[in-house]
């Protein structure tokens, strides 16, 4: 894998991000398409995400949830709204309440996840757009919650020393 | 983290700031050179008082300074805070590499076409 680009857009709140994989299109189409595989990636290390439902057609919704290093549950939504495989797809990714459906709390983000084989490597595009910062500290928490972890590590060895 | 560094009620002030376009152009004139309130309305087809409000968002939001001198209002823009908004961009793209990583990660070790 290596990070080919990514580009921040502080005006309009979007972060393209461009990586690309010494595998096939289709192979990399699976890790989204496939719920067993998608969960092993979508959600960090130690907030592992379980896909309940996972529809990748157009209008399709998926529902998922992230599990704490404390057993906490972050709950996440999914609606495709357009979809190209093994292309391109676009969705929007939302919190969901303890029901697991769509609480609406902080709106969505939306995703245009775009996928070109060249040879044996496939480039893997994604555009994240966010509607406020708020949505976007709240997302950047969840995925932050190790780094944060570690730092506070980091101050009580400090201060054990 | 470094966004840590900011308050909710900060980032919120300063993306609210700049979600309109015609305060992301005052942002943008301020940066070019420093500029008086009558220098910026002049730009613009609204009142003085409109982009005088509009100014005060922004400083609200520290993303410009304003400074009196004489019988003008000086704008000047304040890049730490347009620098504030890249490092939240900047705290997100970390969650996209570590994606990236466990993706090829799983593609490394899992050959074409195998279920886990």
């Amino acid at each position: 894998m290596s990070v080919i680009s990514t580009h921040k857009d502080t005006e309009n709140l979007t972060l393209t991000f461009v990586a690309e994989f010494p595998a096939d299109i289709d192979r990399v189409w699976q890790i989204w398409e496939d719920p067993r595989q998608l969960e092993r990636w979508w959600g960090p290390p130690t907030w592992p995400a379980t896909f309940v439902r996972h529809e990748m057609v157009p209008g399709g919704e998926s529902r998922y949830y992230m599990t704490g290093p404390d057993g906490d549950k972050a709950r996440g939504w999914w609606k495709i709204i357009a979809l190209d495989g093994p292309r391109s797809f676009e969705f929007e990714d939302g919190f969901a309440g303890d029901d697991g459906e769509p609480s609406g709390f902080l709106g969505s983000t939306r995703c245009v996840v775009t996928l070109e084989q060249n040879g044996g490597t496939t480039r893997m595009t994604t555009v994240s757009s966010f509607e406020s910062a708020e949505q976007l500290e709240e997302m950047v928490k969840m995925g932050m919650e190790e780094g944060v972890g570690l730092a506070m590590g980091q101050i009580d060895a400090l201060l054990a020393a | 983290m470094v966004v840590y560094e900011l308050s909710e009620s900060e980032i919120d002030r300063i993306f609210q700031a700049m979600a309109d376009a015609t305060r992301r152009d005052i942002i943008k004139q301020a940066m070019l050179r420093e500029q008086s309130v009558s220098e910026l309305a002049r730009r613009y087809a609204m009142s003085f008082a409109a982009v005088q409000k509009h100014v005060a968002v922004l400083e609200r939001a520290s993303l410009v300074i304003k400074q009196r001198r004489g019988r003008e209002q000086i704008v000047q823009a304040n890049p730490e805070s347009l620098r504030r908004a890249a490092r939240l961009l900047e705290a997100y793209e970390d969650i996209w590499r570590e994606r990236a990583n466990l993706i090829g990660e799983i593609l490394s070790n899992q050959p074409e076409g195998t279920e886990p």
